[in-house]
């Protein structure tokens, strides 16, 4: 499978991640080349396999349900570009 | 009922479904030990986690799955004892890891039903496909500077259940019932408090109109729907857009869009029209969440009485009409005082007086339930002295005004304002005469056949008496002379 142009901007805009016009015949073909990989996986029989997300096979492990963080709004707004008070900013979203 | 809307090209029924996000009541979040409580200071319950520092692992909170277990036994659904986290993938500026963890393909909740009651009387089962655990979003406030949206992330990380209905509601009305019996369900489950003010329960609506016998046609979301009279406006809204755009050549697009209570519209979100590709998978930090039959066994025992099964009881053990034990189980705290008041007394006149005269006076002086001027076991002693004769039910109705305004018992009222009902017999017998010598013109239309006066008797013979005869020894006294 290869991706056009149109596809190639469209991943880069749902991942917010600017792309130059220059950048999208390069990107093109390295996005292709990794759906051929997969594709070539795709050739793998796998009837009877059950599908796994992952490769360990523990079960989740659970915690009470007892207070133990938060409070830190310091800590957690110290990388805020622009904070004003206790809140983050950023520039206005609004429907 | 039905319900439809006469278009130009012949009448279209609606097709609605909904998505509703009720917050869990816990302690702490989903995957955080940071607390859930609403009004905290800004960002003063945030963890790493909700953060989303880089390197953070979530960690589950037990609490939150049995939440979710009880609320799909309270729905009878399958409880899937394997169920898996995924990542839904959009950029907004509350949702700082860039994902929401959410249930996509394997939801620990499967298909249930909700039984709701319509004003006519009848019932009807609305399906639940799903119900999901997943991450809330933080806040953002776009009000506090010309320039900027404020952001808030409290709410980041708390546990939602999201509840998924099948598209079965047909009506505005049906929507409605729908969701206060799930939400009645909720709060007696105690897994949310389904407050919408707050936010701590809102509604998705899935609208479609369609004449009758056809497939669904395309359905349009109304988001983000904050109270259940908006979402019964919403669709009403929604459904006479849709019709409008068919009928004219046009079609109705999938989108989302929002309702605008102040103009009773809905329109397009814009912004979201990207938005569907959200590119789930797998989340990578949490492998499978596994639960065991016997733990679901246990939630289940200790499980509260339903309000299906208690309308069922209260019409059983108290006699009720299915309209009133409907009223009275809507919410636990009443059903408890409704109880009190009818435990070993007149089950039916209990339920009259709750749903009457006690609701009336909550309205009018603005209280509820739990603030009640008049407690159960005070009215329960009011109709403990219409039993027992002390006093009849005409002056029932004064001692009981009187025990609103001053919170007193019935007794003691009874007592202070000569309230007892007169069963003197003597007493009765002076008042009749005094009554028919004084309406002598009345008693002479009453001989000559005009037996409608017999109530004007009656009526004036309690006049004479302050309200205080016994009925039934007034009529019979009354009889007697006039016989």
């Amino acid at each position: 499978m290869s991706l056009d142009a149109a596809m190639v901007r469209r991943i880069a805009s749902l991942s917010r991640i600017r792309i130059e016009d220059a950048e999208v015949p390069r990107l093109q073909a390295e996005l292709s080349a990794i759906l051929g990989w997969i594709e070539q996986l795709n050739e793998v029989d796998v009837h009877g396999v059950e599908p796994l997300a992952g490769a360990s096979a523990v079960a989740l492990r659970a915690r009470a349900d007892v207070i133990t963080d938060g409070g830190i709004a310091e800590q957690v707004l110290a990388n805020a570009p622009d904070r004003v008070g206790e809140f983050f900013t950023v520039p206005k979203v609004v429907e | 009922m039905s319900y439809t809307i006469e278009g130009s090209t012949g009448t279209w029924e609606i097709v609605v479904g909904l998505e509703v996000h009720a917050q869990v009541i816990s302690n702490s979040k989903l995957f955080s030990g940071a607390a859930t409580a609403f009004g905290a200071a800004p960002n003063s319950q945030v963890s790493f986690v909700d953060a989303a520092f880089p390197g953070m692992l979530p960690v589950i909170n037990q609490e939150c799955v049995a939440q979710a277990v009880r609320t799909g036994l309270g729905l009878n659904a399958r409880i899937n004892l394997w169920s898996r986290f995924d990542r839904k993938n959009y950029f907004y500026a509350d949702l700082p890891a860039g994902y929401q963890i959410s249930q996509f393909a394997h939801p620990i909740i499967g298909t249930g039903e909700i039984e709701i009651e319509l004003a006519d009387g009848s019932t009807r089962t609305i399906g639940v496909t799903r119900l999901h655990l997943e991450q809330d979003a933080g806040k953002s406030l776009h009000d506090q500077d010309p320039s900027r949206s404020f952001i808030d992330l409290n709410r980041a990380g708390v546990a939602l259940m999201e509840i998924v209905s099948e598209p079965d509601i047909r009506t505005p009305e049906e929507a409605g019932a729908y969701l206060r019996k799930l939400r009645t369900i909720l709060r007696y489950l105690g897994t949310c408090d389904g407050n919408m003010e707050e936010g701590s329960m809102r509604a998705d609506v899935n609208v479609s109109v369609r004449h009758a016998g056809e497939e669904f046609r395309t359905r349009c979301e109304v988001k983000n729907v904050n109270s259940i009279r908006f979402v019964m406006q919403a669709i009403e809204a929604e459904a006479k857009r849709q019709v409008e755009l068919w009928e004219s050549g046009g079609e109705v697009r999938q989108e989302t869009r929002l309702y605008d209570p102040g103009r009773g519209e809905t329109r397009s979100m814009r912004s979201k029209e990207d938005a569907h590709d959200y590119r789930y998978f797998p989340d990578p930090d949490l492998p499978p969440l596994i639960i065991e039959q016997a733990w679901v066994e246990e939630l289940r025992a200790g499980l509260p009485e339903l309000p299906d099964a208690k309308r069922a009881r209260l019409m059983r053990q108290y006699g009720l009409p299915a309209y009133d034990a409907g009223v009275l189980v809507a919410e636990q705290a009443i059903a408890d005082f409704y109880e009190t008041v009818a435990a070993g007394r007149d089950g039916r006149l209990a339920g009259n007086w709750v749903t009457g005269d006690l609701f009336a006076a909550l309205n009018r002086t603005g209280k509820d339930i739990a603030t009640s001027p008049v407690s159960a076991q005070a009215l329960g002693g009011l109709l403990d002295l219409m039993a027992d004769g002390t006093i009849n039910g005409r002056i029932a109705k004064e001692v009981f005004e009187a025990m609103v305004e001053t919170g007193g018992a019935a007794a003691d009222i009874v007592e202070a304002k000569g309230l007892r009902q007169v069963t003197d017999t003597g007493a009765i017998d002076e008042a009749v005469a005094q009554v028919l010598a004084a309406h002598a013109d009345k008693l002479a239309e009453y001989r000559a056949g005009k037996d409608k006066l017999f109530g004007f008797f009656v009526g004036q013979v309690m006049k004479a008496m302050a309200g205080k005869g016994n009925p039934a020894l007034v009529n019979e006294t009354l009889k007697k002379h006039l016989g």
